[in-house]
Parts: structure tokens; C-alpha cells; sequence
């Protein structure tokens, strides 16, 4: 007999056939991967999060809206506070507008109305409007961070770097 | 051979034959090879039951939620001879598509068809539910039913944004944010909170599935360019396989509407 010549018994043949279905399963999956991984751009061309909005003296009492159009940001200063207001309407994530006369936000798209300073009172929206981080440089300016949000229902507007004392 | 018709004629020519594989209807066996043979007709039945035809029975919903689906098909592709999918040129074509493109009407075509084809859908699935055909051995085919009612809904969806007006902006803005509030996938869901190490955020609204989704934070040229091909090319393309399996389930579960 010749046992020196290993055959392929069956038991071997399945147990090839499994390795090459996990290689085949494994290269699958880092194809599919790379298929997520492709439709997360490495840049995309929206504003910064980051932004210098000028000096605490360039602003008068009141809100301002030179930011607005680019980085969605007004600028609010009233009772010795300066504060970046979001201007994304919590209800839905439509843009109100700010009405001089009425001194108040309003959304055109559902009708919620906020105060000066970002409260609530009237229409479906749930919750005051976010406050984005404000902070100067150490050449004076005002940096606005828009990674870090402060929400009044959970008491963060008392923090500090949620607002400018002028 | 003075008998023969034209069609007995046309029926022995080497090209018929190339195509039909089987001879003239005359028997059981060609009459069944006819329908099982042929590419266009093979997910229909090959015997129907008289009660599967009766038109007060069944309303055609399905069968005419499958007619819009295809007459959305070919108006579609139509559009798509027009229609550009960019910030610059989007809105003005869905215009010119009515005021400058003969039949301009394709386009009222495409849009009432959408809203008519989510009507069938959920006139089919009420009839399927009352008349109690979701029961085994048909739950399957209800289970593909529900993903085509929510592919269909994602169809009307992804339509929305296309004519790039103020009310599909902003519809869209709206409809993705809810994607925000996915559960560990969307930066303002359930669970995402709890994905942050210290200061460092891994949910953000700058890597969760409304980011992918819009390809950005915000609805804009990169949207409108995805949204156009999930419409286009990537939801239809489930649905025709989906659709398939439902009316070759349709056909082993007993046909349409049969009582079992």
C-alpha cells in the first residue's frame, strides 16, 4: 500500500472549501468597506465651523446679521452679553428670519416665534434656539466654535464660554 | 401543400424558430410552453383560476401600482433626456421641460404618476389585509410588500428634491433631518451620546448617515446629485428585484387572490 501518498479525503476537501468561502466572505466585506468608506468625501466646500466674527465693539445692542448668510449665525448682544445664536429653527431645521419691528424670530415655514435672546414663545417649536461656543483670541477677536452647542432647557446658557461679557 | 396558412408558414422559418422554441399553440403542452418559454410572460401563470381574474374581487390595485411603476419607468428615463442634476442648471430644466420640450405634459406625467402609485400601494395592501391573503403561506410576500411600500415612499422622497425649488429644499431639510435621530447613527439619536470619549465626539454631524446621506451638513449640490441617483438608478433597481420575487411568490402561494 502506499500510505507515503496522502490522498484528499473528503473531511479535507470541506475543510478547504470553508477556508476559501471565509477568504472569499472577508475580501467581500473589505470591498463593501471600501464602498462606505467612498461615499464619505475627504473635503467638502460648506463654511467652517470655525469662524473670527470680528471685535466685541463692532457690534451695537441688538441682533446682527452679517453672519447669517454664510455661517448661519446671528450675533446677539443685550444686557452685557454677547451670544452666537444659532439660527436653525428647533422645530423642523428651517431658518427663521429675524423681524426688527416685532423684535422676533419667526419661521416662515410653521409659524414658531422666538425672543431676542432665543426663547420660545409661540408656535410648534419644542426648545429655545441652540447658542454655539463664543471666545476671544488673544488678539482680541471673537471666535465662534459651532462644534460646541449650548441648549437652555439643559441649563448650559449659564456657562461661560457660552456667551461674551461687554 | 395548398392547406398551410401564412402564420403555419411564418411559424417553419428558421428565424421563428430561433426565437420560439416550441411548436404552435394547437396542444396542452405548447399552449403551457408558450407562457413558460417566454421571457416577457414567464412570471405570469401558467393556468389562472377564474376567481383570480374577477375584476370586483382584487381592484387590479397591484397590478395597476405595477402599470404606474413602469409608465413612472419610461417617463422617467424621458426626463432624464432634459433634465441636469446640478445647482445651476436643475430648476431651470424642470421649467423648460414644461415650456420648451414638446409634450411638456411628460413631466405632469411623472409627478401625478408618483402620487397615484403611493395611492395603489395602500389601496393594494388594504385589500390584501382585509381580504386576510397576508396569511401563511403568504406572509413572506407581505414582508417584500412592506419593503416596496417603503422603497416607493423613498422613490416620491427622492424625487422631491430634484425640481431644486424653495419647496424641495426645504422639504428636504426637513425629511433628512430625521435621519439625525437614527438610534447610534445619527448625531442627535438614542446612543450617540454615549459614543464620546472625553471631548472626542465619534457621532458628529459630520460622519453620521444624514451626513451621508446629503454628503454634507446641509442640503446642497452633493445632495442633489445623490438624491438623483438613489431615484434614478439605485431604488429602482431593488425594486424591479423586489418585485419580481413578489410576483413569482404571488404565482407559488396559490395566484392571485385564490382562496387556498
Amino acid at each position: 500500500m502506499s500510505d507515503e501518498k496522502r490522498q484528499l479525503n473528503r473531511r479535507e476537501f470541506f475543510s478547504y472549501f470553508t477556508m476559501g468561502w471565509i477568504a472569499f466572505g472577508a475580501a467581500s466585506a473589505g470591498l463593501l468597506s471600501l464602498v462606505f468608506r467612498f461615499l464619505y468625501p475627504n473635503v467638502n466646500f460648506e463654511p467652517e465651523m470655525e469662524f473670527i466674527a470680528g471685535q466685541p465693539i463692532d457690534y451695537d445692542n441688538g441682533v446682527d446679521e452679517r453672519w447669517k448668510k454664510k455661517y448661519g449665525v446671528w450675533m446677539v448682544k443685550q444686557e452685557g452679553k454677547l451670544v452666537a445664536l444659532s439660527n436653525i429653527c428647533t422645530h423642523l431645521g428651517c431658518i427663521p428670519n429675524w423681524l426688527p419691528a416685532e423684535l422676533k424670530f419667526k419661521c416662515p415655514c410653521h409659524g414658531s416665534g422666538y425672543y431676542m435672546n432665543g426663547v420660545n414663545f409661540e408656535g410648534p417649536a419644542p426648545r429655545p434656539l441652540e447658542r454655539y461656543k463664543v471666545a476671544l483670541n488673544p488678539e482680541g477677536k471673537i471666535v465662534v466654535d459651532k462644534t460646541k452647542i449650548f441648549r437652555e432647557e439643559k441649563g448650559q446658557w449659564s456657562n461661560p464660554s457660552s456667551f461674551i461679557e461687554v | 401543400m395548398a392547406g398551410k396558412s401564412i402564420a403555419d408558414k411564418v411559424r417553419e422559418t428558421q428565424v421563428w424558430k430561433s426565437i420560439f422554441r416550441h411548436g404552435p399553440p394547437t396542444n396542452a403542452r405548447n399552449r403551457a410552453a408558450v407562457i413558460a418559454g417566454n421571457v416577457f410572460l414567464h412570471l405570469h401563470p401558467i393556468k389562472l383560476k377564474k376567481s383570480g381574474v374577477q375584476l370586483g374581487y382584487t381592484w387590479c390595485m397591484g397590478g395597476l401600482t405595477f402599470f404606474i411603476f413602469l409608465a413612472l419607468t419610461v417617463t422617467g428615463v424621458l426626463l432624464m433626456f432634459y433634465y441636469r442634476p446640478t445647482a445651476e442648471y436643475a430648476f431651470h430644466d424642470i421649467i423648460a421641460l414644461k415650456e420648451h420640450v414638446p409634450l411638456g405634459i411628460m413631466r405632469e406625467i411623472h409627478r401625478w404618476g408618483a402620487h397615484a402609485m403611493v395611492i395603489t400601494v395602500w389601496l393594494h395592501m388594504f385589500r390584501v389585509f382585509m381580504t386576510g391573503s397576508y396569511k401563511p403561506p403568504r406572509e413572506f410576500n407581505w414582508g417584500i410588500g412592506v419593503i416596496l411600500l417603503v422603497l416607493t415612499l423613498l422613490l416620491s422622497f427622492t424625487g422631491y428634491l430634484l425640481p431644486w425649488d424653495q419647496l424641495a429644499i426645504w422639504a428636504i431639510t426637513v425629511g433628512s433631518n430625521m435621519a439625525k435621530a437614527t438610534p447610534f447613527l445619527g448625531h442627535g439619536g438614542p446612543g450617540a451620546s454615549l459614543a464620546q470619549i472625553g471631548d472626542f465626539v465619534m457621532v458628529s454631524d459630520k460622519n453620521d448617515v444624514r451626513f451621508q446621506l446629503l454628503a454634507g451638513r446641509f442640503v446642497g449640490e452633493p445632495a442633489l446629485l445623490r438624491f438623483y441617483i438613489l431615484h434614478c438608478i439605485f431604488i429602482p433597481l431593488v425594486v424591479g428585484v423586489l418585485i419580481a420575487i413578489h410576483f413569482w411568490r404571488v404565482r407559488k402561494d396559490g395566484g392571485i387572490s385564490a382562496p387556498l
